[in-house]
């Protein structure tokens, strides 16, 4: 297992989806991908697409205009 | 497993806008036994989510990406491709032409389904989903159109229109009995009632507006901003940065050599700030008000008149005099007392 950080900071959705979707590619099952994020809309999106792609979201939280999203690769989908 | 095997599962790729037609499509393939991933490309002028993203007075609305909500609902892996760079030649030089703003539908539908076509050789799937209904679009979704999409993606015919299958010649997953054609449909034409009705059938309740205002480039006030930046940069050539500001703020053109883009709310300031390395911007000091952002190369004259402008739109409308600060690209600023502009003194010509 590994950690692995991704700066989706001022892009706006889908593209943060997008890069996290491209992150994940590249990982194992198990590893764990941190991503900081601007746009509010990734607090639906990033945890839709790691749903429908049987990734788990391990926590979101949001600092003022900042949110991190810890996605579990391959995790069992909460 | 041969794709002729009686238990072969076969797989299609179905494009996904996030709106209804798309979404019955699908669904009518699933439910035939279908393996079905959707995909959903970003072509830089997608409506979906930037705007609301930006305005502070449209936070209150769902941000969700539809398309992404669709494959949710339909139980599907959606994946969601950028398509920034090799899309620009699509809108940039249409082969047939645009439609009723700068929107090249049949260039746009020809490239999506000859991406979606790479990805399923790429990723060994079987034939290609749209939500195409003949007849819906005047330029994209015709009787006569549809074999250029076919033809020009190179799709041929993997490519399965379920909403319109059976006014059709069938194509290999028909033939391949894949999919049986009986259980497709025959809609045509502008009415959406069909597909409200299938929606009851398949207990779909809730859908996102019907597809068509999902893309900028369909907006006639979006269109003649993408226009005048073209015209006035003598090339079709863009970044996208560039048509993302064209979805924010007023734009103004005082001068042919340069132009004004003022924040309308908190929203779209707060949006605009992080591109003041990238521009020389103006702020108002006394009072309240927006961020400017000046496109061009403006000299001092012309700065003045960009201050006063700005002043104009700022809670010192109506003072004898307001400060402005300008910052320079390189990072040194400057401070101007102006006289905001009246609002009979800005020309309706300015307004893009």
């Amino acid at each position: 297992m590994s950690e692995h950080h991704l700066d989706a900071r001022r892009i706006l959705c889908p593209l943060p989806v997008i890069r996290t979707q491209n992150a994940v590619q590249d990982l194992q099952p198990g590893d764990i991908l941190t991503v900081v994020c601007t746009d509010p809309g990734t607090v639906s999106d990033i945890p839709t697409w790691s749903r429908i792609n049987g990734h788990k979201v391990l926590n979101i939280n949001k600092d003022n205009d900042e949110i991190t999203i810890v996605i579990e690769v391959n995790g069992v989908a909460s | 497993m041969p794709k002729t095997d009686a238990i072969y599962t076969p797989k299609a790729v179905s494009l996904i806008s996030g709106g209804l037609d798309s979404m019955l499509a699908t669904k009518a393939v699933i439910d035939q036994g279908v393996h079905v991933e959707g995909i959903n490309f970003f072509t830089g002028f997608c409506v979906e989510g930037h705007t609301h993203a930006i305005r502070k007075k449209d936070q209150a609305k769902p941000k969700r990406n539809n398309a992404l909500w669709v494959a949710e609902q339909l139980g599907i892996k959606l994946h969601i491709i950028d398509v920034i760079e090799p899309y620009k030649k699509v809108v940039m030089n249409p082969k047939h032409g645009y439609g009723a703003n700068l929107n090249p539908c049949l260039d746009c539908k020809g490239f999506m389904v000859g991406k979606a076509y790479e990805w399923l050789q790429q990723n060994d799937f079987d034939f290609i989903i749209t939500g195409e209904v003949m007849g819906q679009r005047p330029m994209s979704q015709r009787r006569d159109t549809f074999p250029i999409i076919e033809r020009e993606s190179g799709a041929k015919d993997l490519l399965l229109r379920p909403l319109c299958a059976k006014k059709l010649p069938a194509t290999l997953p028909e033939r391949e009995g894949w999919v049986d054609r009986d259980k497709l449909y025959d809609f045509h034409g502008r009415s959406r009632k069909p597909q409200m009705a299938l929606a009851a059938q398949f207990g779909i309740e809730e859908y996102a507006q019907p597809a068509g205002g999902c893309c900028f480039l369909t907006d006639a006030a979006y269109s003649s901003k993408l226009s005048d930046l073209w015209q006035n940069r003598g090339s079709k050539e863009y970044e996208l940065d560039d048509i993302m500001l064209l979805k924010v703020g007023r734009h103004l053109r005082p001068r042919e050599h340069f132009k004004i883009i003022i924040s309308r709310e908190e929203g779209e300031t707060k949006f605009m700030q992080g591109y003041r390395k990238e521009f020389t911007h103006l702020y108002p000091t006394s009072h309240g008000g927006p961020l400017a952002l000046i496109d061009g190369d403006a000299k001092e004259d012309d700065l003045q008149l960009a201050a006063q402008l700005l002043a104009r739109y700022s809670q010192g409308r109506d003072a004898s005099e307001v400060t402005i600060n300008i910052g320079f690209m390189n990072g040194e600023t400057k401070s101007l007392q102006v006289k905001p502009l009246l609002k009979e003194e800005i020309p309706d010509a300015w307004y893009l």
